[in-house]
């Protein structure tokens, strides 16, 4: 519970961050420190210097951009959760906000944060994955755009490089046809996801002409479901293909167990039981 | 004149205490600041089982912010002894436990160096700096295997890590198992989980060279065992130390025990000569801090076709963890076989405990200690007869419960002190309204949707002790408690007591009590505990046995103080002593009220004489010690309804009702908050907590990410209802009432979620039903069916 010695900076503008981060190669960025410091008081993070990025102007706040919702890196869980553009444009968000961490988390926790984190049992991971979303990321190289199935790369491990900072995500907002749900097991400990599935569906003349299927907790880090996404693409929508789709989640999932409260054999049955109840809950949703 | 109060036992007073405690002026051990204070880290093994083959803190020492490190050879050199135990029972192995770990690490989290430093931070720092070279030994952490051939040895003291065996014998019962219509045998282990305080131990000591003194402010519910023990370790006068433990943050049973941290504290302040404050984390807490039940256990009973219980034979083994906690031998022995009747007439049973070392952390007693093991056992029994037979669960209590009654003696051992089981089984199936659930039940089956319904009848054993019964048992050890009543010149009072409350709310029971023992207000009663220096010696808090033992102690010592303050009275009215009626806080003439003085009057009367003849002693002080005749037993019956989700095992409590029969009812809000903590505790144990290691004794919930507490979410509101069957044990007629919802609501659950899971024929699962369990239990079935 006491954290290794560190530096401590607060840059007030990205430039003087990103310049801090090159200075300092082993210095994490801090956001709402709700990973990250719990880690460094267990020391199992020792990072030799931090830098804050809560007096940045500009990378909080939720805006529309043509068929993009955006969302600032440093926007909090409770302004996502309260935002009207968010309930109107991408409600699944909002809706699956609830169930993140208590009210303290979702008051210090960022959007940025939670993506950049790459947590296996984190819920944004999954929810963003499966929206189809991009990553905006400022470096030493400039600006660049990331495409959300490429952010993803591993435990803790995203595809930032060292020195970039994460400053916004595109959503790409839900039109007539589309449905969404976020769907948790909690774990009774941490209430982090035991496993979380997030599907999306888009249907026309009660044919699924598309989906995208998130899983997160079961797996190492958020991962599609293409399995089950192929097996609905093109079905007529109902509870027996979906849950003959769901049966599929798992195939080409490296899925990971723990030995106090989840197998990996017991992950696999909810990643299934999930996926059915994510689709039925998505189809439902549809506007 | 003054108006005399509204009678107070019985009555529903806010507790005085909380308006200090929420809003955060309590004193917790941590609050506390002295000039010059170094802080304490251990150094805890990471291995189970290991040789400590060489310690070199040369680094560790130029540190420039570390002021010393310690090792357990210094202790030793230095004079420090082992941590005694408190409970002996025949033939056992006390093999020795040294604060500090000298010869071998025999669990993980067991202290192996300590260090003390100018802040926390730098303590932390330099534990890294330590090199320790160990010999990773073969370790064992299933408390059966420890005793088979060839398992790893804990300690060469303990051959078979066999620390001692008990065994008790009523009946026979092997005659009623012969003779039985049936015979169920189980398997059920009792898993081990954690007290898990909301505030972890703590530790400040200072000593002053000049006079000898030393003083430990320490987070503990007992001061005075802890200055015996700490006395006894430190081969230190026990009339030189004081202990204070000051606003505690709960302690289930986890901070009964002296403990080797606090020990090195002490230590260490003598050795440098400043304060010294160790807190501990609520990692070290998972790991350092006893952990509770962890009992293997087989039975067999036996029953007639008509569902009575006739038989029961039980072989338990019991982890002891690492090292004998003081209490550690007490829990599994004589707080858990003599139970094994419980409230049914079940008269031939035989039971053989082992007490087992393992490489874990010691276990204790927390909360329920031995009986929530015994009522787990029985209930599970009850409803294992009930399902061999086809009868409903209520039926086959109804057919066991003794009858009514006062002072009987069981086969085994106790004389339960008063009783009426029928009531309470037959209340609680009145209010949940038992008949209508049952046909709800069968109707959402229809549906697909499995709801379950679990009784657990149970009594316990509370207000311990009376030291003639616990000798004449075989315990080398009995208990008493203490108390000083103290009248001011003013009237208002301070009630001194060896009791310590964490959170039972005694500030405020004790005061009501007392209040109305002299008709005087609730205000005028400030309740003193905690402190050595303050309070006669007394033993503290543990096993629901403040308000049967602690604050009878203090009821005796205030009729001494009416009697005296009667014949003061008797001056000040020139009326006969015989005459003197005391009432409502006036003592009067009998037939003339108008002729009166006030318990005020009288007080000052004690301490400013003018009336009084010279022959009668001054003041208005009484000291009482209450060695109880009998153990006090309440019972109850709890009632829980769960759903589960067959798909994914997950089980979800959706109603909770505790009935409950603790004697008589100082304050119903304190007894309602107990028993909720209480169900609260017992439902985790059941459902979600465990403290689990691997085969190599590594920690796996080591901290609360994964050991899974109880959280509000999870849990529906509880009704809560009671009848009051007083005891004949102590003049209030008070039984206990911290314990109860632990014992019962385990077995309550474990019971509802398998009633759920009656129609695909599953009969048991061990506990934490994790959803995972019920969910295999339900492959396994459908497998078979
Ligand atoms: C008690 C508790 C319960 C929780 N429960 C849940 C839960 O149920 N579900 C869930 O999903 N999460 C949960 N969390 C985690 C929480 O959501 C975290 O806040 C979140 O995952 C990380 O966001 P943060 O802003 O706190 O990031 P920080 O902790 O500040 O940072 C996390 C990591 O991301 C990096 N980082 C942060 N921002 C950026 C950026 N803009 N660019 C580049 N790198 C960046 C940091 O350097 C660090 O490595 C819980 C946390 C706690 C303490």
């Amino acid at each position: 519970m006491f954290p290794a010695t560190f530096e401590y900076y607060a840059p007030t503008s990205l430039e003087e961050a990103l310049n801090l981060l090159r200075q300092n190669p082993e210095a994490k960025v801090l956001a709402g420190g709700h990973s990250l410091i719990p880690a460094m008081k267990l020391r199992l993070a020792t990072p030799p210097a931090l830098v804050d990025l809560r007096r940045i102007p500009g990378l909080s706040g939720i805006r529309l951009e043509g068929d993009q919702l955006v969302i600032g890196a440093m926007t909090t869980y409770y302004d996502v959760q309260t935002s009207e553009l968010v309930r109107q444009h991408v409600p699944v968000l909002a809706e699956a906000t609830d169930v993140v961490g208590d009210l303290q988390v979702r008051n210090w926790g960022t959007v940025g944060g939670s993506l950049a984190h790459s947590d296996p049992a984190g819920d944004y991971p999954a929810i963003i994955l499966a929206l189809g979303a991009e990553v905006r990321a400022r470096g030493p190289q400039g600006e660049r755009t990331i495409p959300i199935d490429q952010f993803f790369v591993g435990m803790f491990t995203t595809a930032l490089q060292p020195g970039e900072i994460l400053t916004e995500v595109r959503i790409p907002v839900m039109g007539p046809g589309t449905g969404a749900a976020y769907v948790k097991f909690p774990h009774p400990a941490s209430r982090y996801a035991v496993v979380g599935v997030c599907a999306v569906v888009g249907r026309e003349d009660n044919i699924c002409r598309q989906a995208r299927i998130a899983v997160t907790g079961a797996t190492l880090y958020a991962t599609r479901a293409t399995a089950a996404e192929q097996a609905l693409q093109g079905q007529t929508l109902n509870a027996d293909t979906i849950r003959a789709a769901a049966e599929r989640a798992p195939e080409g999932l490296t899925i990971t167990g723990d030995r106090v409260f989840a197998s990996e054999e017991y992950r696999t049955h909810l990643v299934r039981v999930l996926t059915r109840r994510a689709l039925m809950a998505a189809v439902e949703k549809i506007r | 004149m003054v108006q005399a109060p509204e009678r107070l036992i019985g009555a529903e007073v806010k507790r005085k205490e909380d308006p200090r405690l929420i809003t955060g002026q309590g004193t917790y051990v941590d609050n506390l600041k002295f000039v010059g204070t170094a802080y304490l880290a251990i150094l805890r093994s990471p291995y189970a089982h290991a040789r400590i083959k060489r310690i070199d803190a040369s680094r560790a020492r130029v540190h420039p912010k570390v002021l010393a490190v310690f090792t357990g050879e210094d202790l030793r050199r230095d004079g420090i002894g082992s941590i005694p135990v408190g409970w002996l029972l025949p033939d056992i192995k006390l093999p020795p436990h040294y604060p500090l770990a000298v010869d071998k690490a025999r669990y993980v989290g067991d202290g192996v160096a300590a260090v003390v430093a100018e802040d926390r931070y730098s303590a932390y720092d330099a534990l890294s700096l330590i090199e320790v070279e160990y010999e990773p030994l073969p370790a064992v952490v299933d408390q059966e295997a420890a005793t088979r051939p060839g398992a790893p040895q804990v300690h060469d003291e303990a051959p078979n890590n066999i620390c001692f065996k008990f065994a008790m014998v009523a009946g026979d019962v092997n005659r009623a198992l012969a003779e039985a219509d049936g015979v169920v045998r189980q398997r059920i282990i009792n898993h081990r989980t954690s007290g898990s305080s909301v505030e972890p131990r703590a530790a400040v000591a200072l000593y002053q060279p000049a006079t000898g003194e030393l003083t430990l402010y320490n987070t503990n519910q007992n001061p005075h065992l802890i200055r015996l023990l700490l006395a006894l370790t430190m081969n230190y006068p026990e009339h030189k130390i004081r202990v204070i433990a000051p606003d505690v943050g709960g302690g289930f049973g986890t901070k009964i025990y002296l403990y080797p941290d606090e020990v090195v504290a002490c230590y260490a302040a003598m050795k440098l000569g400043r304060p010294v404050k160790w807190v501990e984390t609520r990692s070290e807490y998972l790991r350092a801090t006893v952990h509770g039940r962890d009992h293997i256990t087989d039975f067999e009973v036996a029953y007639k076709r008509d569902g009575t219980i006739t038989g029961l034979k039980v072989t338990t083994y019991a982890n002891l963890g690492a090292y004998i906690s003081p209490f550690a031998p007490l829990i599994p022995t004589f707080l858990y076989v003599p139970m094994l009747h419980g409230p049914y007439k079940l008269p031939n049973v035989s039971a053989e405990v082992y007490g087992v070392f393992t490489n874990t952390t010691p276990v204790d007693a927390t909360r329920g200690a031995g009986r929530p093991e015994a009522t787990y056992l029985l209930e599970r029994m009850v409803d294992l007869v009930a399902r061999e037979l086809n009868m409903d669960p209520a039926d086959v209590r109804r057919k066991n419960v003794l009858e009514p009654f006062e002072n009987y003696q069981t086969p085994l051992a106790f004389v339960y002190d008063s009783g009426n089981y029928p009531a309470t089984l037959n209340r609680a199936l009145e209010l949940v309204d038992y008949a209508r659930l049952r046909e709800e039940q069968r109707r959402l089956r229809e549906q697909g949707r499995y709801i379950g319904i679990g009784l657990s009848t149970y009594v316990e054993v509370t207000g311990a002790a009376p030291s003639q019964v616990a000798v004449s048992l075989g315990a080398q050890a009995g208990l008493f408690e203490s108390a000083i009543v103290r009248v001011h010149p003013t009237g208002k009072v301070t009630v001194f007591t060896g009791s310590h409350t964490h959170g039972q709310g005694h500030e405020t029971t004790f005061a009501q009590a007392i209040a109305d023992e002299f008709g005087i207000s609730i205000d005028d009663v400030e309740v003193v505990h905690g402190d050595t220096d303050a309070i006669p010696f007394g033993l503290g808090t543990y096993g629901s046995r403040s308000t049967p033992v602690g604050l009878t102690a203090a009821y005796i010592a205030g009729q001494r103080i009416i009697e005296k303050a009667t014949k003061i009275a008797a001056h000040l009215l020139e009326a006969a002593e015989a005459d003197i009626v005391f009432e409502g806080g006036r003592f009067f003439v009998r037939g003339a009220p108008e002729r009166a003085v006030t318990f005020q009057e009288v007080a000052l009367e004690a301490y400013v004489p003018r009336k009084i003849p010279a022959d009668l002693e001054l003041g208005l002080e009484a000291t009482a010690f209450f060695n109880p005749s009998n153990f006090v037993f309440p019972f109850g019956t709890h009632v829980a309804v769960v759903e589960v989700d067959p798909e994914t095992g997950q089980v979800k409590l959706l109603r909770y009702l505790a009935v409950d029969d603790v004697g008589r009812v100082i304050n119903p809000m304190v007894v309602d908050g107990q028993v909720h903590g209480g169900v609260v505790h017992g439902i985790g144990q059941a459902l979600w907590e465990q403290v689990v290691y691997d085969e190599q004794g590594n920690l796996l919930t080591g901290t609360w990410l994964d050991y899974a507490m109880p959280k509000a979410p999870d849990l529906p509101s509880f009704q809560t209802d009671r009848l009051e069957t007083p005891s004949p044990v102590n003049p209030l007629g008070v039984k206990g009432a911290g314990e109860t919802g632990t014992i019962a609501s385990t077995p309550a659950v474990v019971n509802a979620v398998l009633d759920a899971l009656a129609p695909f024929g599953v009969k048991h699962i061990d506990m934490p039903l994790t959803p995972e369990r019920v969910w295999r239990a339900l492959q396994a079935a459908r497998g078979q069916g």
